[in-house]
This record gives C-alpha cells, sequence and structure tokens, in this order.
C-alpha cells in the first residue's frame, strides 16, 4: 500500500510542478524576458523609458505589425507568406512613382489593386492548386523582387513635391495626437481580431487550419478560406506600402527586404503557433512590440543595428524552443 | 469455424516472463484502465479480450512504453520497469506490432526490418552484408514469400505485416504483442501468421494476442483475459471455457438490441442512388433510402462502402451515376453544397474527419452550421451556448465544460459531439460511417437509440457498419457490399447471419472456407 500511494502522490506532482513551470514559461516567458529587457535599457540608458521613444519604437513597429496582422491570418489557416517583404517593396515603389504621374488617388487605388492581385495569385496557387505554401511564397518573393527592378529601371524612386500632397497624411500625419501609422496598426488589429473571434468566416480558418480535412468534412469550402486570407495578407501590405511610401517620400528598391521575417519574427514571438489552427491577432501586436523594444534598446545601447538581426535570432530560437518544450512537456527530448 | 482442427490447448505451466499488476491509466475526463492485472508465460499465446474501448490497446500501449500508468507496475523477467517511450521496451524485450503498419513504403524489406539499428562497420558505414544476412536469418525464421531486397511498398498487407513482425524478431523479443493481426488478412494468409506465432512460442517468446475473432482465439490460445470497460475480468484456460462463457465476461450483461423498437412508418424516397461509380473504386451502386427509414450498409473494410458515402456527400467525383435527393438530381460538386442541401456525414474516423481536435467542445459543435448561429456574420454567443447545451443534455456529453478541447474527450464522447454538429444542420439525409467504432458499450447503445428515435422523427438514415449486429439490429433494411459491389439487398428482420457473410465476402470465397 505504501509503495503505491507513493506512486500517486509523488509522481503526479512532480509532473505537475515540472509541466507547470513549462507551460508558465511558454505563455509568460516573453513577456518576463521582456520585462527583463526593458529594465536593462532602461538602466543603460535614460531615454529608453521617455514617452517620445516609446511612441518613436510603437511606430516604427506599426509597418511591421500592419502586415503581421495579416501573415497571422494566412498562418493560423495553416499556410505560410514569406512573399511579403518584396511585396512591400513593389507596393511602395508603385505607389510612390505612380503619385506624381497620376494623382494620389489613382496611385493608392492601383497600389491596392495589383497588390491584391498578387496576393490571389498567391491565394489560388495554394487553396485552389493546392500547392505548398512555403515554396509558392518563396518564389512569389524572388519573382516580384524581379518585377520591381524592372518596373523602375534599378532606379530608386522618389515623390517630387514633398511639402504640398495629401499623400503625407499615412505616414506623418496625426489625428488626436496619435501618428496616423499607429492608428491604422491599431485599427486593422481590431478589425481583423473582430472578424477572427466574432464572425463564422474567422472560425472557419481556424477551423482550416486546424485540421483541412475535418474542415472540409464539415461542408467549409477550404479552397476559398486560403484562398482568402492572402488576400487579407496582402491588403495588409498595401496598407503598409502606404504608410511606408508616404513616411518615407520616396523608395528604395529593396525597401522590404527582410520584413518577411521580421514579420514572422513578431508572430512567433508572440506566440502564434506556425501549424496552425490556433493563434490571435492581440499576440502578434505584442510580439512585434517586443521585437521592437528589443531592437530600439539594442541602438540605444550604442550597439551597431546589425546586431538586431542576431538577437532576433536568437529570440525566435528561444520563443520556438519553449512552445514545443510546453507542448511535450519537457525541455529536452529523450527521443532520437 | 476454422479449417484446422481447434485442438484446445492445456495451459504452460511456468512462472510468467510478464507481469502487469493493478495498471491504473486515466485520461482527462475518463479512466481507461482501473486496476488491472495481466501476465504472460513464456511459450504461451495469451489471448486478450474486451469490447471496442475496453482499454485493450490502452493497456498494450502502456505494457509498450507508449502510455504510462497512473499506478501499477510491470515486472519483466522478475524486475519492474518504468519504460519511458516504446523504445525502452523494444530494448528490454517487448515489442508490439501496430494494427496502423509503421513502414517506409520507399525503403528495402531489410532497411525496414534494422530501421534505426542498421549494422554499421568502420566510419559509421551500413555494413549491407551483415544487414542482408541478418535479414535472411530473420526471413527464414518467417517462412514468408520475400526478399531482403523487395521495396516494402510493393509487398501486400499481409506481407507487410510479417516485415512488421521481422521488425519485432530483430529485437530478440521476450514478448510480442500482436493488435489485432489478421483484421487486414486474408483467409488463406492467415495460417502463415500463425505458424509464425506458434514457432515464436516454440522458441520460449511470450505472445500477446488481441483479437475479437473467437476462432481465431479458440484455435490459438492458452489462456484467454477479458477487459470490460477498463476493468479486468478475469482470466481463464482456453481448453476449459467456451464461447459463451467468455462472450458473457466481456458484455457482462445482455447487448442484445431490441428489434422492435426499429422504426416503422415509411415516407417517400429521401435518397436514391443510380448506377453510381467511381473509377477502380466502386461500381454501378445502386439503392434508395426512404424517410423514416434505416438502411445499414455493411461489408468489410475496403468493400468500397465510405467511398459512397463520399460521393454521395460530394467528396468524390462519379465516373457515373447519379445522386437524387428528394426527387431532384443534385449531384454535389463539393462538401458545402451537399451540407447546404441538407446531407450530413459523421464520417469515420472521427479524430481526422469528424473533429478539429484543437478546438473546444462548443466550437466543434456549431462548426457545420455556423450560419445558424450569426446574424449579419457575427456569431452570437449565446446562441452557440444555446445550441452546445441543447446537444450537451439531449445527447448526455460528458464533458467538465465547453471549453473543454475536443481532443482531451473520450471516443464516445467525442462522437456525440460529432453527430450533435450535424443534427444541428437539420439534415433531410443523416449518414453514420461506423458510429460506434471504438467507443465505451454504454455511447454505444445510447447512439443506438438515438439513430432509431430520428429515423421515427423522420430522418432518413444511412449507416454503414462491419459489425453485424449493430447493423442487425438498427436497419430495416441492409445493403451488402462486397469488392466495390453492392451484391444483395435484404430485409433486415429477416435476415440469416450466413447469407449476410456471403453476401460480404463474395460467395465463391466462402465456399473455399467451409
Amino acid at each position: 500500500m505504501a509503495s503505491t500511494e507513493q506512486t500517486k502522490v509523488v509522481v503526479p506532482l512532480g509532473k505537475l510542478s515540472k509541466a507547470g513551470v513549462l507551460s508558465f514559461l511558454s505563455a509568460q516567458g516573453i513577456l518576463i524576458f521582456f520585462l527583463i529587457g526593458m529594465f536593462v535599457f532602461s538602466f543603460f540608458s535614460e531615454q529608453f523609458l521617455s514617452q517620445s521613444n516609446i511612441m518613436t519604437v510603437v511606430r516604427q513597429a506599426s509597418i511591421i505589425g500592419i502586415i503581421a496582422v495579416g501573415v497571422t491570418v494566412v498562418i493560423i489557416g495553416g499556410n505560410l507568406d514569406l512573399s511579403v517583404g518584396s511585396m512591400l517593396s513593389f507596393s511602395t515603389v508603385l505607389v510612390v512613382d505612380l503619385h506624381d504621374k497620376i494623382g494620389p488617388t489613382n496611385a493608392i487605388l492601383l497600389m491596392f489593386a495589383l497588390t491584391l492581385m498578387i496576393g490571389a495569385v498567391n491565394g489560388f496557387l495554394i487553396g485552389f492548386l493546392r500547392l505548398n505554401s512555403l515554396i509558392v511564397t518563396l518564389a512569389m518573393l524572388s519573382a516580384i523582387q524581379g518585377f520591381v527592378l524592372i518596373y523602375s529601371g534599378g532606379q530608386n524612386v522618389d515623390i517630387a513635391n514633398q511639402e504640398n500632397t495629401w499623400f503625407a497624411f499615412f505616414g506623418r500625419g496625426f489625428v488626436g495626437g496619435i501618428a496616423v501609422p499607429v492608428l491604422m496598426f491599431g485599427l486593422l488589429a481590431i478589425l481583423i481580431q473582430v472578424v477572427m473571434s466574432y464572425t463564422g468566416y474567422g472560425r472557419r480558418i481556424f477551423a482550416v487550419g486546424g485540421n483541412p480535412m475535418a474542415a472540409v468534412y464539415s461542408g467549409i469550402r477550404k479552397n476559398w478560406c486560403v484562398f482568402s486570407t492572402y488576400l487579407i495578407s496582402a491588403f495588409c501590405v498595401a496598407c503598409a506600402a502606404l504608410v511606408l511610401g508616404s513616411r518615407v517620400m520616396g523608395s528604395q528598391n529593396n525597401v522590404g527586404q527582410g520584413y518577411e521575417l521580421l514579420v514572422l519574427a513578431g508572430i512567433i514571438l508572440g506566440g502564434t503557433s506556425l501549424l496552425g489552427g490556433a493563434g490571435s491577432i492581440w499576440k502578434t501586436v505584442i510580439g512585434v512590440l517586443i521585437l521592437g523594444f528589443i531592437q530600439n534598446g539594442l541602438l540605444l545601447m550604442g550597439y551597431p543595428y546589425y546586431i538586431q538581426w542576431i538577437v532576433t535570432w536568437v529570440i525566435i530560437i528561444l520563443a520556438v524552443w519553449l512552445d514545443l518544450a510546453n507542448k511535450r512537456k519537457r525541455l529536452f527530448t529523450s527521443h532520437s | 469455424m476454422n479449417a484446422s482442427s481447434p485442438q484446445s490447448r492445456q495451459p504452460i505451466d511456468a512462472a510468467p516472463i510478464l507481469e502487469l499488476k493493478g495498471i491504473t491509466k486515466r485520461f482527462p475526463g475518463v479512466v481507461a484502465l482501473n486496476n488491472v492485472d495481466f501476465d504472460v508465460r513464456p511459450g504461451e499465446v495469451h489471448a486478450l479480450l474486451g469490447e471496442n474501448g475496453a482499454g485493450k490497446s490502452t493497456l498494450m500501449k502502456v505494457l509498450a512504453g507508449k502510455h504510462q500508468a497512473n499506478e501499477g507496475k510491470i515486472i519483466l523477467g522478475g524486475q519492474e520497469m518504468a519504460f519511458e517511450n516504446p523504445k525502452h521496451a523494444k530494448r528490454a524485450g517487448v515489442v508490439l506490432i501496430h494494427q496502423e503498419q509503421s513502414l517506409v513504403s520507399e525503403m528495402t524489406v531489410a532497411e525496414n526490418i534494422f530501421l534505426g539499428s542498421l549494422p554499421r562497420k568502420s566510419f559509421n558505414r551500413v555494413d549491407w552484408r551483415k544487414l542482408r544476412e541478418d535479414t535472411n536469418k530473420i526471413l527464414e525464421r518467417l517462412k514468408c514469400g520475400f526478399q531482403h531486397d523487395d521495396l516494402v511498398g510493393s509487398l501486400s498487407i499481409a506481407k507487410k505485416q510479417m516485415v512488421e513482425i521481422g521488425r519485432a524478431l530483430a529485437f530478440t523479443p521476450q514478448v510480442v504483442v500482436f493488435d489485432e493481426p489478421t483484421a487486414s488478412l486474408t483467409d488463406h494468409e492467415k495460417p502463415v501468421l500463425y505458424d509464425v506465432i506458434n514457432s515464436l512460442c516454440e522458441q520460449g517468446v511470450g505472445i500477446v494476442y488481441i483479437s475479437h475473432r473467437m476462432d481465431e482465439i479458440f484455435h490459438l490460445s492458452h489462456r484467454i483475459s477479458v477487459l470490460r470497460d477498463g476493468e479486468y475480468t478475469g482470466t481463464v484456460n482456453t481448453a476449459d471455457t467456451n464461447e459463451d462463457e467468455i462472450t458473457r465476461m466481456m458484455i457482462g450483461r445482455s447487448l442484445t438490441l431490441d428489434h422492435a423498437s426499429k422504426p416503422t412508418d415509411f415516407g417517400d424516397n429521401m435518397l436514391e442512388v443510380r448506377h453510381l461509380s467511381v473509377k477502380r473504386v466502386f461500381e454501378d451502386v445502386s439503392f434508395n433510402v426512404r424517410k423514416g427509414e434505416i438502411v445499414g450498409m455493411y461489408g468489410l473494410v475496403g468493400a468500397g462502402r465510405s467511398e459512397v458515402a463520399e460521393t454521395i456527400f460530394g467528396l468524390r467525383k462519379p465516373s457515373a451515376g447519379d445522386v437524387v435527393l428528394d426527387g431532384e438530381v443534385v449531384n454535389f460538386r463539393n462538401s458545402h453544397d451537399a451540407v447546404m442541401s441538407g446531407v450530413a456525414l459523421v464520417p469515420e474516423d472521427r479524430k481526422d474527419q469528424g473533429l478539429i481536435l484543437g478546438m473546444n467542445c462548443r466550437d466543434n459543435m456549431t462548426l457545420a452550421s455556423l450560419s445558424s448561429v450569426s446574424s449579419l456574420g457575427f456569431m452570437t454567443s449565446a446562441k452557440e451556448r444555446e445550441v452546445y447545451d441543447k446537444y450537451h443534455q439531449a445527447m448526455k456529453i460528458k464533458t467538465p465544460s465547453w471549453r473543454q478541447k475536443v481532443g482531451n474527450l473520450s471516443g464516445g464522447n467525442q462522437q456525440k459531439i460529432v453527430i450533435g454538429k450535424w443534427l444541428h444542420t437539420q439534415p433531410k439525409l443523416l449518414i453514420l460511417d461506423e458510429p460506434t467504432r471504438g467507443i465505451d458499450v454504454g455511447s454505444k447503445s445510447e447512439i443506438h437509440t438515438l439513430v432509431k428515435d430520428l429515423a421515427k422523427s423522420g430522418y432518413a438514415v444511412l449507416v454503414i457498419s462491419s459489425e453485424m449486429p449493430e447493423v442487425l439490429g438498427l436497419s430495416n433494411r441492409i445493403i451488402a457490399m462486397y469488392d466495390g459491389r453492392v451484391t444483395a439487398e435484404f430485409d433486415g428482420d429477416n435476415v440469416s447471419e450466413d447469407a449476410l457473410v456471403q453476401a460480404i465476402t463474395g460467395m465463391g470465397k466462402q465456399a473455399q472456407a467451409s
């Protein structure tokens, strides 16, 4: 009897506490890490926690954030979108170049239309032809960079009359004391979070990402669902291009290079699983902001900007590891 | 039943090589095993019986290190063991031959048998010669008709199973567990398996043999143990018992389905399938289901029954024929159209096809009828709860809360959620594909009652099942399928079991077997 008593009590308790620590780490670990980081940064730099610096960080994070909101939807639906980086280049170059040629309104409309078209191509190939999303969007990443160079002839573009255009509103404007990019980020995040949590459409995306076969057996039009997530992603990229083009009033050919990884980093950091079927926009918003603060802190501490790439890598690995460790209830695995 | 002489084997008198004592295994919301004892002696075949969901597979997974018991001891060769994973168990000499095969079809027989433990020579290179020799030694013991360099993908299911057994032999096992090994074997492939099992016994290996088929068990085993609803109900010597006693141990109470409660009032045709074919899957299938009627579709695994259901549901494209629903030719192009027109399919594979395991109970329940709980595209939480509560109560689903992930529920409760999901779509035609596979006895009879009540309230119901009692107990009419064709149609109340068996095995084969 004594021995059964022992197994009854000791084993579950031991397991529980370990699993509990892991799940706590995985759920809150990033936040703890973040708070420690904030503390360290504020120790080294008085500026760091100043209101103006915080506003700057949020503002800078908003472009990545806007894109990340869209890509989160794609990921919840069980796919990836790596093409957002060069799509951002494409859309920014397009809207900036066309601004002087056909006027801001037409430029914006055309840019949105063409960006959505790229999203539709991604969506068609992945949703209806069922090609692997990683490969399709990776190929798209490279193809669009090619299109951008063809379009621009390798030249950087800019807007000639930067002072007298309402186009500046999107990147430089303020509404009620809040920068427009931050406002757009916030509104898009709220809008899409509401769609994902409170509409049948959102529920179906979760279902498709969670178990595509069961979704089909429940009468859900899986192909359309997947297709639509790429339209959402493209729409968000177009919004980000609007902000970016308007803020810089010009654009390099490769302005969006590397954004796909930063976006992914933000999403993973927030805790949305790359396996699909789970996650939330709020998590992504938090992840993107953490990423922004870390980068800003490193800069303020005087590290060269490329250090942030390495730090970002470390953070992504940590985030993915903790997520997985939580699922298998231990940090290391004995299975080969 | 079996052609070979049913010699009742005397129990082998030896100290057990393996003992399980007081094994208890809990999953969230369910006790899968409660204080179960089990032992195996060297050189004996110990059959483990029990209904679906009785806990046989769970017990064996505990034994093979796939699950860890909450309580209890595993004693192998006098030593207490704690297997953390299947590899531990294999090294210690306990091997489980899987129901689902886990072979790599692109590799050769030899590579599969020694997967993960390929013999090596210097610089970590694979020692192909030794691999070949070792494999041939194992293949000799198995006496099977294939070579070490055959690709596993090119072998028949029976031969693949031999490869699985060969893989077990590579570990020089002390105990080998066979989990329903004959489920996918034809009658003339079975003796080969029996020979292998007998020769393993002669070599002193202890065999655990799980099967539903009484004839096999009485033919092969020395002792029989029975599980019922996760409880151990006893062990008997095969020589001293008979099928009746075993059945009573398994069921514990009368499970005869109440034939009188079948629906009796039929309306017009709801479903009419006319000469439906899908190339290389099934051919020229015709039948009908009337309002208020339960039609059973009976046949072996692979006869094409699920595929017919999937075609009606718009998941497969027919190469010929028509599906007529409520007097209209429909031929759905996708499942969405089928659902919109009032067809519901409770699929065969709950976990892969029926549920989103990571979602909670409520969300799974409303997944097929989201528009009914939404206004202007927005779901109303109150309406969703209403739907959930309705079926939660009506079907006696046991969950702590609607927030529970369905992945944590028992099979029976999961199945009830799938059925609830489809009932809420208010279908005209309800197709149930193996509605009670792998669920506990209690839920099973609840589901049977429910299906009959649904038909009485006017639903047209098509039930696909491989279990004869289920088909006989539910159906007004029975459609038998064999090898992609409808072979016969019976009146559900006046049909002999022999006739049914003949119809689903093909007449020629039956003659050969008897």
